[in-house]
């Protein structure tokens, strides 16, 4: 396995890490951070998909017109995932507060209201 | 009323809040030259905010960061950016009306700052939005927490 | 009129947005002035919807493409689909008049006075929001722009479910149906990643073009995760149990909007399953899959159904079932498009597919909105503390009647009419699959009945006497849904022809127009 291919690597890890935490801990906040782990390995993928090898930045004004430049637009894609990113886990927090408020624990064996 | 950490955290605080506010607007100014743009100069203008709301306590918020201001400029925002994207819409939605055409933001140039159209001005109107926002996802966290914990 | 044409696909999503973000400020003149607001946004984009509509049947059934941004060939004259475009083709078109039916009917349902609790803008401007994100889900030819709609209709449903703070239950299933949502964003996402570096490029039409060419690994990997993520938005069992959860507790009329979102989700597993990968490149086993689990969600839905005792979640889980109509409909028609020859039943199992998705939108719209008004006119949930409503409440008494009845399929009502071509296309697939189906409905008729006699029927508990009367705008909403379940049962024929067909036809042999609008467009 060269070296090029370790973010690959890196990024499934941190995809099945996020999902361990999500189906196996009872702490709902360990969820959402779950949820959290399982976003930054999409985006490692993203960043990742558009490497080319020995590029520089795709920033066209201060690099030299005859270089190499990594793909601009998964940088895209990534910026936009981290923006909706915010967004759910600030709303996934926000109903961790209200449920805490309602039930007075965090554990997610203990929240069985809608059962059945 | 808390009155926030120690007295050094909060003179520290006073001295840098200006300072990183300006980097934000900076990082928002110049999103169509350099990395950076809307989202993220509003996340670091944010950031200030919270180093606001952290160090000086909610002391520090009366008076700066008013609930129902803060939600009515998030909407200004969000109206701006939209009435950006109908400004083009004699050739399509979204069209860059402005660029490359010699008037307000239309430098040819394309390492100047006042070029790329309506990128910048779509960037200011993403920038307030985005400060504005999660400043009000700040506020409201903070003071439920701060709630539940006196009751 | 020939400019609103022409910017008409963006129109349906801009002018919701506008409606989302200016809400807020409107309701500082009032609520009047907000009411009439929100309303008359909802009219124009379903006069919008109606006109795009109108206009695509006209002129052919011939897919319109829309380049957001500028023209399909760039200032330096290179011509390449880089553009985000809206595609609108025949499927698309059929999904947008559900939506702007569903979405009429839900404002004017929210827009009466009855008892209203505050937060009122909030909750106009996320209604609109959900609409937004589903008319761009459904519009949109551009995959990591479905990412992106997908993922707003997302969080605005979530918040719809969890806007009723005061409850726990609510909070409980926000949180729930948030995190299961955000996982198939995720899925979604990642496959979007997969074919972006395979390929290259973005755009539906590009893609459909290429897919085969690479390596085949990842062709099937990318479709497994977006099956997989798009099925369970759409409440495929096993990833079902968000569902009656989220439809239950969703305030009034967001219920059926939810609905609206679920089905959307189940148009893009179509447009990819159809239209991005075809049937030359996806083996025959995943049409069997499709039919396995719509099998299961149906008996799941309808068993689930029956001991049940919140009328919402009972509404819930048969809305559940239905979607495994769909399902199970059009897996049968894929499942004939691969086969060796192209059986003709494969055409009529897609039409009573796509019929049952307006179909049950209507039906189910109705009972929900009946479900609501009866909860607020009896103050429970529970059905066992109503009773003898009927007296008092004559019309919602026979929108509930009308939308279970034909929800069950009984003729003359639009249900039969799609139901008897699902059956009949299953039947000549898999005798056993059609059986099954059969015995869902009427057990579904029997959960209704139940439902039905509990509310309306039998002895009224004392505090629920005294006059009472529903809004008129309620009213209204349930009557527009009614008069679809009416109309399309008594002219389905009329209807299959003018609305189902082109979609039909956009899936069993439009793959070809679909990628030659952007292809040949290139010219520019």
């Amino acid at each position: 396995m060269t070296l090029g291919q370790m973010p690959f690597v890196v990024s499934a890890l941190l995809v099945v890490l996020g999902l361990y935490a999500l189906l196996f801990k009872r702490n709902l906040i360990k969820m959402v951070i779950g949820v959290s782990i399982i976003e930054t390995g999409v985006n490692l993928f993203l960043v990742t998909v558009g490497y080319r090898a020995g590029g520089q930045a795709p920033i066209y004004t201060y690099s030299d017109p005859s270089a190499v430049r990594v793909l601009p637009t998964p940088q895209a894609l990534t910026l936009t995932s981290i923006v909706i990113g915010l967004a759910t886990t600030a709303l996934l927090l926000s109903f961790v507060v209200f449920i805490h408020r309602h039930y007075q624990t965090l554990d997610a064996e203990k929240i069985k209201e809608l059962k059945g | 009323m808390n009155r926030g950490m120690s007295i050094i955290v909060r003179t520290a605080t006073r001295l840098v809040y200006a300072l990183i506010l300006v980097f934000g607007f900076y990082v928002i100014m110049h999103g169509h030259l350099t990395p950076g743009g809307g989202f993220q100069g509003g996340a670091v203008v944010a950031s200030g905010f919270a180093l606001v709301l952290v160090a000086l306590g909610t002391a520090g918020l009366k008076g700066v960061l008013n609930r129902h201001l803060l939600q009515s400029l998030e909407e200004v925002g969000a109206l701006a950016f939209l009435g950006l994207a109908f400004a083009g819409v004699g050739t399509a939605f979204f069209y860059n009306l402005l660029a490359n055409s010699g008037s307000i933001f239309g430098a040819t140039d394309p390492s100047a700052l006042a070029s790329g159209g309506l990128l910048p001005l779509m960037n200011w109107a993403v920038g307030l939005k985005v400060m504005t926002g999660i400043a009000s996802i700040l506020i409201v966290m903070i003071i439920g927490a701060r709630k539940e914990a006196v009751e | 009129m020939n400019a609103l044409l022409h910017h008409a696909p963006v129109l349906l999503v801009a002018v919701p947005l506008l409606g989302a973000f200016a809400v807020p400020l409107v309701a500082k003149l009032g609520a009047n002035v907000r009411r009439s607001f929100v309303g008359i946004i909802a009219l124009l984009t379903t006069a919008i919807a109606g006109y795009l509509a109108a206009s695509f049947y006209a002129a052919g059934a011939s897919p319109i493409v829309y380049v957001l941004g500028g023209r399909m060939s760039l200032p330096s004259g290179m011509v390449a689909p880089i553009r985000i475009m809206f595609e609108v083709d025949g499927l698309s078109v059929f999904m947008i008049l559900i939506t702007a039916l569903v979405a009429l009917a839900a404002v004017l349902y929210t827009s009466s006075n009855w008892k209203e609790r505050s937060g009122g803008p909030m909750k106009d401007s996320l209604m609109l929001l959900l609409i937004v994100g589903i008319f761009g889900m459904e519009l949109t030819g551009d995959l990591f722009n479905f990412f992106v709609f997908l993922e707003i209709t997302s969080i605005a449903a979530c918040s719809l479910v969890g806007f009723r703070v005061w409850r726990g239950r609510s909070q409980e299933a926000a949180f729930k149906v948030m995190t299961l949502y955000t996982l198939s964003g995720l899925f979604v996402l990642l496959a979007v990643g997969l074919l972006y570096g395979q390929y290259g490029g973005l755009n539906i039409a590009y893609l459909a073009t290429m897919i085969g060419s690479g390596t085949a690994l990842v062709d099937k990997i990318a479709l497994g995760l977006l099956l997989t993520g798009l099925a369970m938005k759409a409440g495929a069992v096993p990833m079902h149990m968000w569902a009656p959860d989220a439809y239950g507790e969703a305030p009034g009329a967001a219920s059926i909007v939810l609905v609206a979102n679920s089905q959307a989700s189940l148009y893009g597993l179509f447009r990819i399953l159809f239209t991005l990968y075809g049937s030359a490149y996806s083996p025959q086993s995943i049409a069997w899959i499709l039919i396995a689990l719509a099998a299961a969600t149906i008996i799941v839905g309808v068993t689930m159904a029956l001991i049940q005792r919140d009328i919402k979640r009972l509404i819930a889980f048969g809305a559940v079932s239905q979607i495994g109509y769909m399902m199970l409909a059009v897996g049968v028609g894929f499942a004939a498009m691969t086969a060796l020859e192209p059986a003709d039943f494969g055409f009529v199992a897609l039409q009573g597919g796509l019929f049952h998705m307006i179909n049950d939108a209507a039906c189910i719209g109705l009972l929900f909105l009946a479900a609501g008004v009866v909860i607020r006119r009896a103050g429970t949930r529970d059905l066992q503390g109503m009773g003898g409503l009927a007296h008092s409440m004559g019309w919602t008494t026979g929108f509930f009647m009308l939308g279970a009845f034909a929800l069950a399929g009984m003729p003359p009502l639009n249900g039969f009419a799609s139901k008897l071509m699902i059956y009949e296309s299953t039947f000549k697939l898999s005798p056993v699959l059609a059986i099954l189906a059969i015995l869902a409905s009427i057990l579904l008729l029997a959960v209704f009945l139940r439902a039905f006699q509990a509310a309306f029927l039998g002895p009224r508990p004392e505090r629920l006497n005294g006059p009472q009367s529903v809004p008129a705008s309620m009213l209204v909403s349930m009557g527009l849904l009614a008069i679809v379940v009416i109309a399309f049962g008594l002219f389905p024929g009329f209807f299959v022809d003018k609305i189902v067909t082109p979609a039909a036809n956009a899936l069993w042999n439009g793959r070809d127009a679909y990628i030659q609008a952007v292809m040949l467009g290139m010219g520019g």
